[in-house]
């Protein structure tokens, strides 16, 4: 069964991708949302056996898959409660996304591609899932991170598409540097790369020292920072995060999936599932506690002021993910998935909740340009705000539970860094709420922007108003925002049921009483570590905090969008540097392609033009060819055609051979 | 002083040098190079007669008779040639002879 | 001196200035005319040395058909007088120089021969019971018949080929064609009309 969970996805995948052209689009579309509806399914069961149930397992695909002197690697594929629950947030979630394209991409006439690569992602995330061992991992790691260049690069007519998807998979090369280190650290201090091998030796090896950069470093703290550096740029954490506003260049579909639920989270799982590991490396751990909150604390920032409604949710995934890493970093891995587990779902359904506000809207993207859609498409309205009230954490929804856990767990921690992550992730809090309901308010309330646009401009939208379904090049149209089709709710409608009641349903298993049977040793705790029962006993002042947070976002939102309109500008306008600042997100990627991109631009133009260009060019063909060209110019002078020439020629021939053998005769 | 082979042979020699500096120096036109071969054929058979007569062998004199064949056949053909070429391109003057020029 | 000799020195010295004539006249027909006296010269070279036939052979033919052959080309040719062009002067100095090495090799060639002195001794023709002629005569039709022969065949292809070349047919000349004249039937050639009296065709 749990073959069939992994490798179902890449069937769609190669029968879209190969055939896809042959079969049509439709078919594709359905075989392989067919295929993921099927994983999907057999991943509640075998969580509702894993996870609920039985013991863990291995399950054997290829063994003796890599053998290189010490080094033996198997492939198998590891099934425990981790993997359980990992298993149902990709598959249900790519499940849903699959279905969403159906309607979303329905004009596009490149979607077979579009469903190919899609369920290539997914086996590559589930194989990232299901590995058994650190190489494996990194298969699916380099695996998603393709398909998702695939895919944010889809329309690669457009420039700025394909710039965005190089980046993702650039920035993302960095963290994989530092992960693959990681890895070559792993086997040095162990001499495998198998969790099971790898988990059972590194007690053992815990406090060695190793002598690496030119220092002496303890073998498991460089070991977990390096692994970290991995997680960092596949989470989007910051200094490494600048993919990922970028990404939104893809498709919605594809920020839903990949952005929001699956991929960025790849980061959170590796530090869980390597929890063994980390629990032996506490500066490690301080490390990504801070990391993490200053995340939180950034990404909520720039996303007070975009004004492109998926870079908002975009900045919220990065911020949120802030939070799951310093859930993690307290020692609260079960905190950090199960805010993975509950983020996935609010999360995807306010992707797809904006993927069917810009479907309404005819791809229309910028917040300032909508207004007072509520009326106009009501159902997505009512998803986008259930969203929003789990991203919040309004009291009994799945970020209630999740979110208030990271909070009180924050406070809760003895480590260092834990105070400076509070204050973060309490502060974030505030600020997400103000964001995520300035989001709702811009786009559904107040007066309606898009309709000025078309008045502006009357003569031919006038004209077109009658049929104005066919327009659908970008600006506001004279034209009514339309509700989307049935299969782009019924996913919202799935994902709004998971946002409103996972967190209740599940919050026993995840942190709760349930803890032991239901993680068994998926997740490991130092003996040490209580930071599960400490969160429970925080102060009263403390638990109430968020809920505090929120609502002071959500009135401080309500005064300025939607009961004193213009209150923005003018607060923009009175702070016109830091509203720049947060604009331009902390001037980041100004910083970074300062540093970086553009010195590698020129040693690449150096190599190129010079090096390649010049030398090895110049010196071989080029250069030969030129010279040789030159060469017989000066040579064909010599065929003047005319024979008395020649003549001469030989004539003068003649008198040196003669000249030859007499002079060399006389000798 | 004595005619021996010497002069002869030398004779030979500075004729057929003529012959050979009139078909790299003309700059007139064809048919000059054609009457240098003339001469150049020329001291060839004087040179075959001079030593025919010194070895008091035949063979000589029958050879310059054989080449004196072929230097007036060749002569004909040449100048057919010359004749076509000029009718098809107007001109025998040696500059004009440049068609292969490569 | 004897006659000999003076006659030598006479028809060298004037064979070798007509031959540089003929390279350096300015009108080409002078250029033949001194060819022709070449020849001539040539030719009283030969009686000097006892081979007469040839050189009659040399009047005949090379003057008689030759020359003539040359000058009848430059006449037809319509050749025009072509100034001593520029060029002359430039390729002078190093044709010269090559000129003068040929010859110096030539000449030294020869004058490196190692003569025994009885070989210098004065070149008469061989005293002998036959004329040249039948002396000629003698070798070429036996020892010499093949290469007679193949020189036949060397003419003949040298006339095919002159007539090749140069025949040009003219459009609107009339012509005879033997067969299609002696093929010719009656009904081709004669048609036969009732022609009423009086009245004509």
């Amino acid at each position: 069964m749990y073959v069939a969970i992994v490798f179902l996805p890449l069937l769609g995948f190669l029968i879209a991708g190969l055939f896809g052209r042959q079969l049509g689009a439709r078919p594709s579309e359905i075989v392989t949302t067919g295929l993921l509806m099927i994983s999907a399914l057999l991943s509640w069961i075998a969580f509702s056996q894993v996870a609920l149930g039985s013991a863990p397992m291995s399950v054997p695909v290829i063994s003796d898959w890599i053998v290189s002197g010490a080094v033996k690697i198997d492939w198998a594929l590891r099934v425990d409660s981790l993997t359980a629950v990992m298993l149902v947030v990709v598959t249900t979630v790519s499940a849903l996304v699959h279905l969403y394209s159906i309607g979303y991409m329905h004009e596009d006439p490149a979607r077979q591609r579009f469903f190919a690569y899609l369920s290539l992602f997914t086996f590559a995330m589930l194989m990232l899932v299901t590995a058994d061992n650190l190489v494996q991992m990194f298969f699916g790691w380099e695996g998603v991170g393709l398909a998702s260049y695939l895919l944010i690069g889809f329309w690669y007519e457009k420039p700025s598409a394909n710039a965005a998807a190089i980046k993702a998979f650039v920035v993302n090369r960095v963290g994989d540097f530092g992960f693959s280190l990681g890895i070559f650290l792993v086997f040095a201090l162990t001499n495998s790369v198998a969790f099971d091998a790898v988990f059972a030796a590194a007690p053992g090896v815990a406090g060695k020292q190793i002598h690496v950069f030119g220092m002496n470093v303890d073998g498991w703290t460089i070991t977990c920072l390096l692994l970290f550096m991995g997680a960092m740029g596949k989470s989007a954490q910051f200094l490494l995060h600048t993919w990922l506003p970028d990404a939104m260049e893809g498709p919605t579909p594809v920020s839903a999936l990949i952005h929001a639920a699956t991929m960025v989270t790849a980061g959170v799982f590796m530090v869980a599932r390597l929890s063994p590991l980390f629990e032996l490396a506490p500066v490690a751990l301080s490390v990504v506690t801070v990391v993490g909150a200053i995340t939180a604390l950034f990404a909520a920032t720039v996303g007070l002021v975009q004004n492109d409604i998926k870079r908002v949710i975009a900045y919220s995934t990065c911020s949120q993910l802030g939070y799951m890493f310093v859930a993690i970093g307290v020692g609260g891995y079960a905190m950090g998935i199960f805010h993975l587990f509950t983020h996935a779902f609010f999360k995807a359904l306010l992707f797809l909740g904006a993927g069917s506000v810009i479907h309404a809207m005819h791809h229309e993207q910028d917040m300032r340009n909508m207004g007072g859609l509520a009326k106009h498409i009501p159902a997505t309205f009512w998803m986008m705000t259930i969203g929003t009230f789990a991203l919040t954490g309004f009291p009994l929804t799945a970020g209630f539970f999740s979110k208030d856990a990271i909070i009180e767990a924050a406070y809760a921690a003895q480590r260092p860094g834990a105070v400076f992550a509070f204050l973060c992730v309490v502060v974030a809090a505030g600020l997400t709420s103000f964001y995520s309901w300035r989001l709702v308010f811009m786009t559904f309330f107040g007066e309606a922007r898009w309709g000025k646009n078309a008045h502006a401009h009357g003569h031919d939208d006038h004209a077109h108003a009658a049929h104005g379904h066919d327009d659908h090049h970008g600006h506001g149209h004279a034209h009514t925002p339309h509700e989307s089709p049935a299969v782009m709710m019924i996913p919202l409608v799935v994902l709004s049921v998971g946002a409103l009641f996972a967190g209740l349903a599940f919050k026993e298993f995840f942190i709760g009483a349930n803890y032991g049977e239901f993680w068994k040793k998926s997740l490991f705790l130092a003996p040490g570590n209580n930071i599960l029962d400490a969160a429970h006993h925080v102060p009263g002042w403390v638990a109430m905090a968020p809920f505090v947070m929120m609502s002071l976002g959500f009135l401080v939102s309500a005064y300025v969008y939607v009961l004193r309109p213009g209150t923005a500008d003018r607060w923009a306008k009175a702070n016109p540097l830091l509203y720049k600042f947060l604009l331009n997100k902390w001037y980041v990627d100004e910083l970074y392609d300062f540093l970086f991109v553009r010195p590698a631009f020129w040693l690449g133009r150096l190599f190129w033009k010079g090096g390649d260009g010049r030398i090895i060019d110049g010196m071989g063909p080029d250069g030969i060819a030129a010279r040789v060209v030159d060469v017989t110019n000066r040579v064909v002078r010599v065929q003047s055609g005319y024979v008395y020439h020649y003549a001469f020629a030989m004539l003068i021939g003649v008198a040196a051979f003669i000249t030859w053998y007499l002079v060399g005769g006389v000798r | 002083m004595v005619i021996g082979l010497t002069q002869y042979l030398v004779v030979a020699a500075v004729l057929f040098t003529i012959g050979v500096l009139g078909i790299i120096l003309n700059r007139k036109n064809i048919i000059i190079i054609l009457m240098s071969v003339e001469l150049i054929l020329l001291s060839v058979n004087i040179n075959l007669v001079a030593f025919s007569t010194f070895l008091q062998d035949l063979t000589g004199q029958v050879f310059a008779l054989f080449i004196l064949t072929v230097a007036a056949a060749e002569a004909a053909i040449g100048l057919a040639i010359l004749v076509t070429y000029y009718r098809n391109r107007g001109s025998i003057a040696v500059e004009d002879v440049n068609m292969m020029k490569g | 001196m004897t006659v000999a000799a003076a006659f030598f020195y006479l028809f060298s010295t004037v064979m070798i200035a007509s031959a540089f004539m003929v390279i350096a006249a300015r009108n080409p027909v002078h250029s033949v005319l001194f060819l022709i006296l070449a020849f001539f010269n040539a030719a009283g070279l030969f009686l000097l040395l006892g081979a007469e036939f040839l050189a009659m052979l040399i009047v005949v033919v090379y003057v008689g058909a030759v020359a003539v052959l040359f000058l009848f080309v430059v006449m037809m040719l319509d050749v025009d007088f072509a100034e001593l062009k520029q060029g002359f002067l430039q390729y002078l100095p190093i044709g010269a120089l090559i000129g003068a090495i040929v010859l110096i090799e030539l000449v030294l060639v020869v004058g490196s021969w190692s003569f025994a002195a009885d070989k210098v001794a004065a070149v008469s023709p061989a005293a002998s019971n036959v004329t040249n002629t039948a002396a000629l005569g003698r070798i070429l039709y036996t020892d010499y018949i093949y290469l007679f022969q193949a020189s036949g065949l060397v003419l003949l292809t040298a006339m095919i080929g002159a007539i090749v070349l140069t025949l040009h047919h003219r459009p609107n000349v009339k012509r005879q064609d033997l067969a299609k004249q002696a093929a010719r039937t009656p009904e081709e050639a004669i048609e036969i009309r009732k022609v009423p009296s009086r009245q004509g065709v």
